[in-house]
């Protein structure tokens, strides 16, 4: 049965001010997540101020600001700062998606940050994402054939079977629609949820790939694939505007079709 | 080595957006659940009817009180919602709509089909009551 509560250690505390800006025209609030695994404390709000006059446009840009000029022990993950290495996918204003491409001035009123939602947190903004990864593990996430390749040339692929990977391939694996997906907070030991689902399409729809009855196979399950009642979320806030929500329609259509 | 403690889980309901989607689709979930809780009662009322006028009278007594009426519109609401909202299923099923400006709109014509199909129901009960 899903538990619609946090846990007692996981009740968010109210944080403290950590900064004020003084002398600024146009200062923002931040409340960030914060918690730290090595005190007992539990998880807290904490506010920032940060004058967005000397700060880039994004939230990514905000979060760099304060951990380099107000509190260095802020933790996120980030990398490339261009939506496409998936590093740093967190909640930012309700919903999830790449604090790099989310635009500060997109938000109304205080910023509120926090982890993927239903996920073990690390530190601070730093989801434990091993069971995602190994979910991702569990589809065989490469091309699979039985015929050898041609000896004297790559195996091609027409233009219109190109196609139907498109809107497939540019998923970047950031988890923001897995973790806005209630099922997936229900049923995520279980229930592959809408990122992996859309890889493993990603895979049936290749013309390439000769597995494709395995691959069907070992989806064809209550909880695996089936979890997914078509609630929205993913599609709704995946940073890269992809279909999760299709990828598994189309797979339930084929798994009718071949009955 | 550092000790570190018991990892929390981050917020999920508490502080997840609402979106227009997700709200229909529990409310889906809601009113399948309400109207398996009708059919019981749809049950009661046939076994009435079929029992004898005392029975049938009574039935009618308590469904026709004010209670009744509510509970009895709350169930011609919930049908209609997932009824309408079921048809938009089908056609999600099929590899339909599934794009994020089709199921917002078709998720509007399902709200404004079950106003209108909800009051039409209830307009008709009303002018085609019997007397006593």
């Amino acid at each position: 049965m899903a538990q619609f509560t946090l846990p007692a250690n996981s009740v968010i505390k109210k944080g403290k001010a950590v900064n004020k800006v003084e002398a600024a025209k146009n200062v923002k609030k931040f409340m960030i997540y914060r918690w730290n695994p090595e005190t007992e404390e539990n998880p807290r709000l904490d506010t920032y101020e940060v004058d967005l006059d000397n700060c880039g446009p994004m939230v990514l840009d905000a979060l760099i600001k304060i951990k380099d000029e107000i509190d260095s022990t802020l933790t996120f993950r980030r990398s490339c700062r261009e939506g496409i290495c998936g590093s740093c996918s967190m909640n930012i204003d309700g919903t999830n998606t790449l604090a790099c491409t989310k635009p500060i001035e997109d938000i109304k009123g205080a910023v509120k940050v926090y982890p993927l939602p239903h996920t073990d947190v690390v530190k601070d903004l730093v989801p434990d994402l091993t069971h995602f990864f190994a979910q991702y593990a569990a589809i065989e996430p490469w091309l699979q054939t039985q015929t050898p390749p041609p000896p004297d040339r790559e195996m091609l692929q027409s233009k219109q079977d190109w196609a139907l990977l498109n809107g497939l391939y540019e998923c970047i694996l950031c988890a923001c629609c897995s973790t806005s997906c209630p099922s997936y907070w229900w049923n995520g030991d279980r229930f592959l949820g809408p990122a992996i689902l859309l890889q493993a399409y990603r895979w049936i729809a290749d013309s390439r790939d000769e597995m494709t009855g395995e691959r069907l196979d070992n989806l064809e399950d209550p909880f695996r694939l089936y979890r997914c009642h078509t609630i929205m979320n993913c599609t709704n806030t995946c940073p890269k505007q992809l279909n999760p929500a299709k990828a598994i329609v189309e797979i339930k259509k084929m798994l009718v079709q071949r009955r | 080595m550092i000790m570190t403690h018991k990892r929390p889980l981050s917020p999920h309901l508490q502080i997840y957006q609402p979106q227009l989607t997700s709200m229909m689709s529990i409310l889906h979930r809601a009113t399948g659940v309400f109207l398996s809780v009708g059919i019981l009662v749809l049950a009661y009322w046939l076994i009435a009817a079929a029992d004898g006028t005392e029975t049938y009278q009574q039935a009618q007594s308590l469904l026709g009180s004010w209670l009744g009426l509510l509970l009895l519109f709350g169930w011609s609401f919930s049908l209609f919602y997932h009824l309408c909202n079921g048809i938009r299923h089908l056609f999600w099923d099929a590899g339909l709509g599934m794009d994020i400006k089709t199921a917002y709109a078709t998720g509007k014509v399902v709200w404004v089909a079950t106003i209108i199909l909800t009051a039409l129901a209830w307009v008709l009960a009303f002018s085609l009551k019997g007397g006593g």
